[in-house]
């Protein structure tokens, strides 16, 4: 059955993920629609990752329910689901070390291109398109962090993905660098692709997403217009304490 | 980008073809049988270390239980020709299939396990079967089979007047062996192999499957390292456990590679051509006073390029371009 276009590209559907007594994510339901940029924030501990990984098909969730492109994809493993069209970063970035960075960029292409040719002149237009073309015969181990990053983002895009799950890909970079990623992204969606971020530096990610959600102990807590959720007395209290929210 | 690539590959096989014509030439002018011998197992160590080169050096699953397929091997092939007269051609292909399929049954629990967990599950079950075929009395236990050799014969491959026939099998073999990897290199197994080796999670994520991925890699490799074994009972004549399925057999699949460098194309054939020579030459001329001096060898051999250049010996030619970015 082909989804129709109206229906989010993905939701979680009461979606809750226990690590023993610990409640990583507690009754989670969001929505990404088609052609968003949607930011998933919050404080550390949040949930964040979990739901990431929720997603990416890295553990299947304790309870709840997972629809991608209108499908239910609640117990497919991680390859499986790229194969349907999602993509992802690492928050630590897990290059193939060993591996240049054309032949990185290969393994994602694959999954599309059977024909090793085709893989190979994939691989280079999305290196091209990342910006890394320059560096595509350089070993993945040689490149600087930011480049690392880029290398990731041009990986699962080679997979043609229909949505981008994107792991603090913004994090722990100099603020031109920062600047050069936040266009990436754009461009990432111009090209059609959905994308779900989790973001810590909130300044950077705020005027990028269409639409934030606020993840606190485990659930969703406030979601909406970057705007308005900077703006939200819970969202400060969850950052910055009790008296921080008073205060606004 | 890309024509400098394929002109790489192209140029790997143009030189593959050279030096396996050169070898081919070289038993014209060296009659002397006892090196031919060290020839012939050369060439063999090659072929079985380039295909212990593609589970553990691609795929990254470091296997020191290879002597187990290399035994299967041999003993298909000797058990099938003794009690059921089945040529070692067929006997050969059996052998592999076999040693594939087990392989993959192996696979399948061990495959799960990760690093140091999984090379020491593959030397206890090598062990194990080591212990099974020294009490199978239908197999010949630990007095092992004699293969009765009656005269020259392509058909039943065995030869009692010259080693030539096997030199030139185990030069066939040891270039099956690198085409096979030199194929298999750019290909979609390839690549996957190669980051299943560097990082699972995220091949995964790229829609590896990974586990798949191992399971492959093993099969081929198994199969590969059976033939080895099916030929190295014919060239031998006898075989028992000891002889064919000993844990040296594991090892000295795993040097090569490892002294040339592990995961490259050219490592296994490189490290077969210092290691075995010297190997076997070190036995006969210290020899006498026993097994020890060539493992005395071994040990500092490893030892002085795991110190000098961790990526093998084929890091510092530049002679062999393939992946010079690899080699900086």
């Amino acid at each position: 059955m082909t989804a129709l276009p109206e229906t989010p590209l993905l939701e979680t559907r009461g979606v809750w993920q226990r690590f023993g007594g610990l409640v990583a994510n507690s009754d989670v339901s969001i929505s990404v629609g088609r052609g968003e940029i949607v930011g998933l924030i919050g404080p550390n501990g949040a949930g964040k990752s979990t739901l990431f990984n929720l997603i990416a098909g890295v553990l299947p969730p304790t309870q709840g329910s997972i629809i991608f492109d209108g499908e239910d994809v609640t117990n497919l493993p991680a390859a499986e689901r790229c194969q349907r069209g999602v993509g992802r970063t690492f928050q630590v970035v897990k290059s193939f070390e060993t591996m240049t960075v054309i032949d990185n960029v290969i393994v994602g292409a694959l999954i599309r291109n059977t024909v090793m040719r085709l893989a190979r002149k994939k691989a280079y237009e999305v290196l091209e398109f990342c910006g890394l073309a320059a560096r595509a015969n350089v070993l993945a181990s040689d490149l600087v962090p930011s480049e690392k990053r880029r290398l990731e983002v041009a990986r699962a895009l080679a997979t043609e993905p229909k949505l981008l799950l994107l792991d603090e890909v913004l994090t722990g970079l100099t603020p031109v660098e920062a600047q050069t990623g936040v266009e990436l992204v754009r461009k990432v969606r111009a090209a059609g692709v959905t994308v779900l971020m989790v973001e810590h530096v909130m300044e950077i990610v705020m005027p990028l997403v269409d639409r934030a959600i606020v993840l606190n102990l485990g659930k969703v807590l406030v979601e909406g217009k970057p705007t308005e959720v900077v703006r939200n007395p819970e969202v400060i209290s969850a950052y910055l304490g009790d008296r921080h929210a008073v205060g606004a | 980008m890309d024509a400098n690539f394929a002109q790489r590959r192209r140029r790997d096989l143009i030189m593959a073809f050279c030096l396996a014509v050169i070898a081919a030439l070289v038993p014209l002018f060296v009659k002397d049988v006892y090196v031919q011998n060290i020839m012939v197992l050369t060439l063999m160590y090659a072929a079985l270390s380039q295909s212990w080169n593609i589970l553990s050096g691609y795929c990254g699953q470091i296997s020191l239980g290879h002597a187990l397929y290399f035994g299967l091997g041999a003993y298909t092939t000797a058990l099938l020709f003794t009690k059921f007269g089945v040529l070692p051609w067929f006997g050969m292909l059996a052998g592999g299939a076999i040693s594939a399929l087990i392989a993959m049954a192996l696979g399948y629990p061990c495959f799960r396990l990760r690093g140091h967990y999984f090379v020491i599950a593959t030397i206890v079950i090598a062990e194990i079967a080591l212990l099974l075929f020294q009490n199978w009395d239908w197999a010949g236990a630990a007095l092992g089979i004699d293969i009765p050799v009656r005269g020259d014969s392509w058909l039943k491959f065995q030869f009692a007047r010259s080693k030539l026939p096997y030199f030139y099998f185990a030069l066939a073999l040891a270039c099956i062996a690198w085409f096979v990897t030199w194929w298999l290199e750019d290909s979609k197994w390839g690549y996957w192999w190669r980051a299943v080796k560097d990082n699972p999670d995220a091949a995964e994520s790229l829609g590896v499957v990974v586990f798949n991925s191992k399971m492959g890699a093993a099969a081929v490799s198994a199969f590969l390292v059976a033939v080895g074994g099916s030929f190295y009972a014919q060239f031998v004549s006898y075989i028992d456990p000891e002889s064919v399925m000993g844990f040296q057999f594991s090892l000295l699949m795993a040097l090569p590679a490892v002294l040339g460098g592990i995961g490259t194309l050219w490592g296994p054939v490189l490290g077969a051509v210092i290691l075995i020579p010297l190997t076997e030459l070190t036995r006969s001329f210290v020899g006498g006073s026993g097994r020890g001096v060539d493992l005395i060898v071994y040990g500092t051999l490893i030892v002085a390029i795991s110190l000098a250049l961790p990526k093998g010996l084929v890091s510092v030619f530049s002679l062999f371009p393939w992946r010079k970015e690899a080699a900086r």
